[in-house]
C-alpha cells in the first residue's frame, strides 16, 4: 500500500473516532458547554491539557528549530514547560475555586469592573486569535503535503471536523476529543524518534540515548569542521540577555494563555486541578524531552547523508527527491564538484534545509514502514486541530459568555445562552478558516507574541488578584493596558517600524518579560495610592485560598 | 475554620510555594542559563552538564516539582483537616 493510500485510511480512522467522541459528548447546558459540567477526571484533563497546548508549532516545527538552534533552542523547552510550574503553583488551584467560566469572568469579578471585564475579553480574543490563524494554516499545510489537495481545501476540511465537535459538544466534546488526540500525536511523534534513536546509537528510548552516546561530541566535532559553531554550545544565536528574556516570557507567556487556564475550570476539585496540572507537564514533557533527541539525531543524520556526497548518490535517496518537490530542501553545486556541500556561509552553502522537514521527513529518512509516515501526517493534524479547537473556545465564550451573558443581557435563559456560545463558535470558525486561507504575512511571527501579549496583560493581574489582597481595580486596569500597550509598541516598532531594539538589544520575543514587571509594578503601586477593594471582595480573596470554603459569587457591580 | 487556622494553612502553602519556586528559578534560570558556560565544563553521561540541563534536567525537575507540590498539599489539607468542597 502507498503512503497516500495509508495516509488517508490512517486520517480518515483518527477523524471518525473524533467526530464519534464530539456525538457522545453532546451537551444540553451552559456548563457543559462552557467547562464541560465539571467531571473530568485529573489525568484525562491532563491529556486534554497537552493536546491543548501542543501545537503545530510543537509537533512539526520546534525539533527543527532546535535542530538548528543548538543549545539556544532551549528557550522553547524550558519556556514552554517551565510556565506549567507556575500555573501550578500560582495559578491552578484557586482559579479552580473560583470556579467560574473563563478568564476575564475571573478578571470581571475579582476587580468589580466590568472595563476590567472587557479588557481582559479584548486580550484573549486578541492573543487567541493570532495564535489560532497559524494553527489552521497549519492543518492545511499538512493536508496538503500528505494529501495532494491543495491548503484551502485542507483548512476548509479542518474547518468541518473541529466544527462538528466543538459547535455539538462544546468544552466536552473538546475535551473527549483532546485526550484521543493527544494519543495519536504522541504515539506518531515518538515512533520516528524511537526508529532514529536505534539507529544512530543502538538505544531505543531517545532521552537515554540522547545522554549516553557520543552523538553530541560527533556532532559537535562535525559541525566545527564545517565552520559552525559547535551545537552544544551556549549563546552562539542569541546574547545571554535575550537568551534569559525569551525563556521568561514563554514561561509566564505559558501560564497566563487563556486556553490553558480554562482547562482547569474543567475538573470537579481545588485537588484535581494540582493533580491535572502535574499530569499535563508530564504528558508534555514526553514529547518535549524527545524532540531534543530527535533534533540531535536528526541534524547528525542528515549532515552525514547529505554533506559532500557525490550529487547522484543524494538523488538516488528517495526522501531527497520528495522533499526537494516541496522546495523545503533545495540542492545547488555552486562550485561545480559534483558534491554538495554545507557551510555557514551564503555564497557557497549548497544545501538548504526548512527547520519544518526535521520531523516530517524524519520517518522516511530512517526508511520507517509507509503506515509511520500517515501516522505522523495523523499526528501532526491532531496538534494543530486539538489546539485550534481550545481557542475556539476561548474566543467564543469570552463573547458568548462575558460580553453576552455578563453584560449585554444577564436575564438570558440556558438555551438563549448555548445558543450563542454555539453560534459564536460556528462564526469564530469561519474567522479562523479565513485567516487559513487568507493568512496575513506576519502570522508566522506573531505567534511568539501571543505569550509576551499574555505575560504582559493575564499573569500579573491574576496573580496578585489571588496573593495580594489590597491589588484593586484601578490598578489592575492600569497595570493590564500599560504593559499591553508597552508590549504590543515595543513589538510592532522593532518587528515592522524599524525601531530599535533599544532595551539592551532584547528581542520583540523576549521583550513582554518586561511587559510583566511593568504591568505588577504598575498594578501594585496604583492600587496602593487608591481605595481598597470592597469588603466583599477582599472575602472572595480569602475564600480562595482556602479549599473547603464554599463557593461565593460577590454581587456584580456594573 | 476560624481566622487563625486559616493563616496558618496559607502561611505553609506560601511558603511551600516560595521553595518550590527557588528550586524552579535555580536549575533553569541559573544552571541552565546563567551559569550555563562555566557547567559545560563538566561532562554529563555524552553531553555538557550544561546542556543537558537546559534540554533535559529542567524539564524533568518542573514535573517532579508539580507533583510534589500536589502531595505535599495533599499533607496540608490533611493537617489543617480540608475536605475538598
Amino acid at each position: 500500500m502507498s503512503v497516500e493510500l495509508w495516509t488517508i485510511v490512517i486520517v480518515g480512522l483518527s477523524f471518525l473516532i473524533y467526530l464519534y467522541i464530539g456525538w457522545q459528548s453532546r451537551v444540553e447546558d451552559s456548563k457543559g458547554f462552557f467547562v464541560a459540567d465539571q467531571d473530568i477526571p485529573s489525568i484525562a484533563n491532563g491529556a486534554a491539557t497537552a493536546a491543548d497546548w501542543m501545537s503545530a508549532a510543537s509537533f512539526i516545527s520546534m525539533a527543527g528549530l532546535i535542530s538548528f538552534l543548538g543549545y539556544d533552542g532551549s528557550i522553547y523547552l524550558m519556556g514552554w514547560t517551565g510556565g506549567y510550574v507556575l500555573l501550578a503553583l500560582l495559578l491552578a488551584p484557586y482559579l479552580r475555586k473560583f470556579g467560574k467560566y473563563t478568564v476575564p469572568d475571573f478578571v470581571g469579578d475579582r476587580y468589580y469592573s466590568n472595563v476590567a471585564r472587557l479588557v481582559a475579553v479584548v486580550a484573549a480574543i486578541f492573543v487567541s486569535l493570532t495564535y489560532v490563524a497559524g494553527q489552521m494554516r497549519g492543518v492545511g499545510i499538512v493536508f496538503s503535503r500528505f494529501l495532494q489537495v491543495d491548503i484551502n481545501t485542507g483548512v476548509i476540511i479542518g474547518m468541518v471536523i473541529v466544527g462538528f465537535f466543538a459547535i455539538l459538544g462544546g468544552m466536552k466534546g473538546i475535551t473527549w476529543t483532546q485526550v484521543a488526540q493527544y494519543l495519536i500525536l504522541i504515539v506518531a511523534y515518538l515512533i520516528p524518534a524511537i526508529a532514529i534513536a536505534l539507529l544512530l546509537t543502538g538505544n531505543p528510548i531517545p532521552q537515554f540515548a540522547f545522554t549516553f552516546s557520543d552523538i553530541a561530541d560527533k556532532l559537535n566535532q562535525v559541525q566545527v569542521d564545517l565552520g559552525f559553531k559547535e551545537y552544544t554550545q551556549a549563546f552562539a544565536n542569541k546574547p545571554m540577555i535575550d537568551v534569559l528574556f525569551i525563556t521568561i516570557a514563554l514561561m509566564v507567556g505559558t501560564a497566563g494563555l487563556p486556553h490553558v487556564i480554562v482547562r482547569f475550570y474543567t475538573v470537579p476539585d481545588v485537588r484535581s486541578a494540582r493533580y491535572s496540572a502535574g499530569w499535563a507537564l508530564l504528558f508534555i514533557a514526553i514529547l518535549y524531552t524527545t524532540a531534543p533527541a530527535l533534533s540531535m539525531f536528526a541534524k547528525y543524520n542528515l549532515i552525514q547523508s547529505l554533506h559532500n556526497q557525490k550529487i547522484e548518490e543524494v538523488r538516488q535517496l528517495d526522501w531527497v527527491n520528495k522533499w526537494e518537490k516541496t522546495k523545503l530542501l533545495a540542492f545547488e553545486d555552486k562550485n561545480q564538484d559534483g558534491r554538495f556541500q554545507l557551510t555557514p556561509k551564503k555564497e557557497t552553502n549548497e544545501i538548504t534545509i526548512d527547520k519544518d522537514i526535521i520531523v516530517l521527513a524524519t520517518p522516511e529518512i530512517a526508511k520507517l514502514a509507509p503506515w509511520v509516515i500517515a501516522l505522523v501526517a495523523a499526528g501532526g493534524l491532531a496538534a494543530a486541530l486539538s489546539t485550534a479547537s481550545g481557542l475556539l473556545l476561548v474566543i467564543s465564550s469570552s463573547i458568548a459568555h462575558d460580553v453576552y451573558y455578563r453584560i449585554v443581557n444577564p436575564q438570558a435563559s440556558e438555551s438563549k445562552r448555548l445558543f450563542v456560545g454555539r453560534l459564536m463558535v460556528g462564526l469564530s470558525l469561519v474567522l479562523a478558516g479565513y485567516f487559513g486561507v487568507n493568512p496575513p504575512g506576519f502570522v508566522g511571527e506573531v505567534v511568539a507574541f501571543a505569550f509576551g501579549l499574555a505575560a504582559s496583560s493575564f499573569f500579573p493581574v491574576i496573580f496578585l488578584g489571588i496573593f495580594d489582597k489590597r491589588t484593586n481595580s484601578t490598578g489592575a486596569i492600569a497595570g493590564m493596558l500599560v504593559g499591553l500597550i508597552f508590549t504590543i509598541i515595543y513589538i510592532v516598532g522593532v518587528k515592522f517600524a524599524g525601531m530599535p531594539a533599544w532595551f539592551f538589544n532584547v528581542s520583540p520575543e523576549g521583550i513582554g518579560t518586561l511587559g510583566m514587571v511593568i504591568n505588577l509594578v504598575v498594578t501594585w503601586v496604583v492600587s496602593r495610592f487608591t481605595a481598597p477593594p470592597p469588603a466583599e471582595i477582599q472575602a472572595l480573596v480569602e475564600n480562595l485560598r482556602t479549599p473547603d470554603l464554599p463557593e461565593i459569587t460577590p454581587m456584580n457591580r456594573v | 475554620m476560624n481566622q487563625q487556622k486559616h493563616r496558618a494553612y496559607w502561611r505553609a502553602n506560601t511558603s511551600l510555594i516560595r521553595n518550590l519556586l527557588i528550586v524552579w528559578a535555580l536549575v533553569s534560570l541559573v544552571f541552565s542559563i546563567l551559569l550555563v558556560q562555566p557547567l559545560n565544563t563538566i561532562r554529563f553521561f555524552g553531553v555538557p552538564l550544561g546542556f543537558w540541563m537546559a534540554q533535559q534536567g529542567s524539564i524533568i525537575i518542573f514535573v517532579v516539582l508539580i507533583f510534589v507540590y500536589a502531595f505535599q498539599m495533599d499533607k496540608l489539607d490533611r493537617k489543617h483537616n480540608i475536605k475538598d468542597e
